[in-house]
């Protein structure tokens, strides 16, 4: 059994040597994932790092990632396993001429040579350590949280024609959603839960540095000062860590060493995605345009 | 865990936490306590989270569980550690005395244009302390008021300075007023949480988590939300008709298997040797109905009024056509207001304007305004529209025109009626939700929770 982080003060350092500041919360929790080997779901509003702290977690520990990629008609096929249909009939097609019994062939096709492994199953089958990302399952139809069930409580997966595999080694598992679906109680009574927002100032300001280290300390406070101010209006989208760190590159792409106003109106266009959003902060902000 | 007492508050804790109507089943409750062990006790900030992580499934839980949490853990017991370094200074100053709330007021200005969130915490402490002590009361009466303690400090007079602060910080206008307002909301509620803990530690939790904890945000009533409420759930409604309309979406996807496409199907089977592993199906249309929105907008019901309409705006995409109106004697058309993509607070406004519109002589009348769009936008109902009624059905003891509202009601194709009053209001007083109700169905809806299983089910 691995032991994924001693302590939450052990997860702090480790993962920000992994470059991912986590606060308290966040090392809290994930340590508590690898303690109580319970899969952690976390939510939040996009770009603020909930698939950012799997990968973080999968360095950290020298883990590999298998990554589940959810989407809308996402089936068992794509998740869990499938069989290679292809290659069986090209068997069953080759055992055409020679004189082996039907029942011997049926057999045959059904083992692990002919199985696909999809992301679930690989997890569990592997022997190395892992960690497991299930990214927007909010994102998947009703019918897969049902799938996801019986790998997350029990770790095992059962096949008709192979039987029950289960997990060697239990994998880290991280499920992120962007909480645009509630998901079902089942499904949460079985993770823990962390809710990631935009961090404060402080912490912002660090995530911005240790990103773009070109950035001066200044112009880093300006920028994030600001985008602190945008995300207190009324916005449709306000601006989330991802979109500070393509602020800080753009203005250093540009050479802008000072975020003025004019600076501001100029490069507004990377942090806020509406023109609704923009015309707001112009006004409400009183940015000339 | 046992013998210290420990286990029963645990128990305790998590009663109070379903009382507020947390889901929380005993697998949760036994991933609490492993949680707990498996964690350093020394720092209470680490307990909280390990706690959060595994009792709350729901940010929007979040308040409830921490208001709790202070209650059954506290920060600090009585007046604290830190209070002994400056009795010194009581000493010469008897606690509430003017001089002592002039200096208060200053430290607590400076901390609030600051933003200072420790040195906020520790006055509110203070605060409730000094001049919300209500010593020698009778017996069963609690001794601290965060009431009187507001009445007395009124940090509420601090705005103007607090906002010329902030514009010296280069704050523009709106900003600093939001910001300012932000602020004193923030301490006003630490304030409350520290009486309700001081009370808590003189009565018990149990009682005090019985009487003093607000529902969560979606759990609120329209007609009882302060202004802080009002906003935070303004800042719901996008959200709420996101996650509206992707799962009406998904469950459209989910029911969408159509007739057979015969074509692809064929043509898929052609890489497994003429074998149609796969069907292919067309997809099925969805169908879409006009939507009508009569809405009430006077002075009583207008928040819920305004809620309502964002959010059925919010998911225009649903409907072939929205048309809506306001009305208080009179009707309104409001639908030019909603543009596609325009800016929410922009539309609250707009929509607050245009309330004078719709009065002419400034008394809720219900039959005066079913009469009057009956005659004047008649044409907008029709056998493809569906008809949505928002008011509490209070029309001053006026004439019904249930006539009018009959006729409406027979013209679309489907009509719903919400009332933002708890069902044991209706007609009592000038109420007339009964009569109104016989004609079309009239459904209780009080809160954003309510609100969104509603449109769910109609649409």
């Amino acid at each position: 059994m691995t032991t994924w982080f001693a302590s939450p003060t052990d997860a702090v350092t480790r993962l920000a040597a992994e470059g991912y500041l986590a606060d308290s919360a966040t090392a809290t929790t994930a340590f508590l994932a690898g303690a109580l080997e319970k899969p952690l779901l976390v939510e939040g509003p996009a770009g603020v790092g909930k698939t950012e702290l799997a990968k973080a977690v999968a360095r950290a520990t020298g883990a590999d990632l298998v990554r589940l990629q959810c989407y809308e008609g996402l089936d068992e096929a794509r998740a869990l396993y499938e069989w290679n249909y292809k290659k069986q009939l090209l068997r069953i097609q080759a055992s055409q001429g020679s004189d082996q019994e039907w029942s011997a062939t049926h057999d045959d096709i059904f083992t692990d040579e002919f199985l696909l492994t999809r992301p679930l199953l690989t997890a569990i089958r592997r022997e190395e350590p892992t960690v497991l990302l299930i990214d927007e399952v909010d994102k998947t139809d009703v019918e897969v949280e049902g799938l996801l069930l019986e790998v997350l409580s029990d770790f095992q997966v059962t096949i008709p024609e192979l039987g029950t595999v289960s997990a060697v080694r239990r994998p880290f598992v991280v499920l992120t959603s962007n909480a645009t679906r509630e998901l079902s109680e089942a499904v949460k009574r079985r993770c823990l839960f962390l809710h990631l927002d935009y961090p404060d100032a402080e912490r912002e300001r660090e995530i911005v540095t240790s990103q773009v280290p070109d950035l001066e300390d200044r112009l880093a406070e300006q920028l994030v000062a600001m985008v602190g101010r945008l995300r207190e209006l009324e916005l449709k989208k306000a601006p989330s860590i991802a979109e500070s760190v393509d602020w800080a590159r753009t203005l250093l792409a540009l050479e802008i060493r000072e975020l003025d106003d004019k600076a501001v109106n100029d490069t507004l266009g990377v942090v806020l995605k509406h023109a609704s959003d923009t015309d707001r902060a112009v006004r409400e902000l009183r940015l000339r345009r | 865990m046992t013998g210290s007492g420990l286990l029963e508050r645990h128990i305790a804790f998590l009663e109070a936490l379903r009382a507020a109507g947390l889901p929380v089943s005993l697998a949760e409750d036994l991933d609490a306590v492993a949680a707990l062990r498996a964690l350093p006790w020394d720092e209470r900030a680490t307990v909280r989270e390990g706690y959060a992580a595994t009792l709350v499934k729901k940010s929007s839980f979040r308040p409830t569980f921490d208001t709790l949490f202070d209650l059954y853990f506290p920060r600090l017991v009585g007046e604290g550690a830190g209070h002994a370094d400056d009795e010194g200074a009581d000493e010469s100053a008897p606690g509430d005395t003017g001089r002592a709330l002039a200096s208060f007021r200053e430290q607590l200005l400076a901390a609030l244009a600051e933003g200072d969130q420790e040195t906020l915490a520790r006055l509110a402490a203070e605060m409730v302390g000094r001049f919300g002590a209500m010593p020698g009361r009778g017996p069963g009466l609690s001794s601290w008021s965060a009431y009187t303690a507001q009445q007395r400090v009124a940090p509420s007079q601090l705005v103007d300075r607090i906002v010329a602060a902030l514009l010296a910080q280069g704050r523009t206008d709106e900003e600093a007023q939001r910001t300012a307002g932000r602020r004193l909301g923030g301490f006003t509620k630490l304030v409350e949480d520290d009486a309700r803990r001081r009370i808590a530690e003189e009565k018990g939790p149990d009682h005090v988590a019985n009487v003093a904890v607000r529902p969560t945000i979606d759990r609120l009533d329209f007609l009882q939300a302060r202004r802080t409420d009002l906003e935070e759930m303004r800042r719901e409604i996008y959200p709420l008709a996101r996650r509206l309309a992707t799962r009406l979406t998904q469950e459209h996807h989910a029911r969408r298997r159509g007739p057979l496409d015969f074509r692809r199907t064929v043509r898929a089977s052609v890489s497994t040797g003429g074998v149609p592993l796969t069907t292919h199906h067309k997809p099925k249309r969805p169908h879409r109905t006009e939507l009508v929105v009569l809405c009430d907008v006077s002075g009583s019901v207008a928040n819920f009024a305004q809620f309502t309409l964002l959010l059925v705006f919010a998911l225009r995409d649903q409907f072939q056509k929205v048309r809506a109106f306001t009305f208080i004697d009179h009707v309104h058309e409001v639908s030019h207001h909603f543009r596609p993509g325009a800016d929410v607070a922009d539309v609250m406004a707009d929509l607050a304007a245009s309330a004078s519109h719709a009065a002419l002589w400034g008394r809720t009348n219900y039959g005066r305004a079913f009469t009057k769009f009956t005659e004047e936008h008649g044409d907008a109902l029709g056998p493809k529209s569906s008809l949505l009624i928002l008011g509490d059905a209070r029309s001053n003891y006026s004439d019904l025109a249930l006539g009018s509202l009959k006729e409406m009601a027979a013209t679309a194709r489907h009509s719903w009626w919400l009332n933002p009053e708890h069902r044991r209001h209706w007609d009592t007083g000038d109420s007339a939700a009964w009569a109104y109700g016989e004609v079309v169905p009239m459904a209780e809806c009080r809160n954003l929770a309510q609100l969104g299983e509603f449109v769910h089910d109609i649409l």
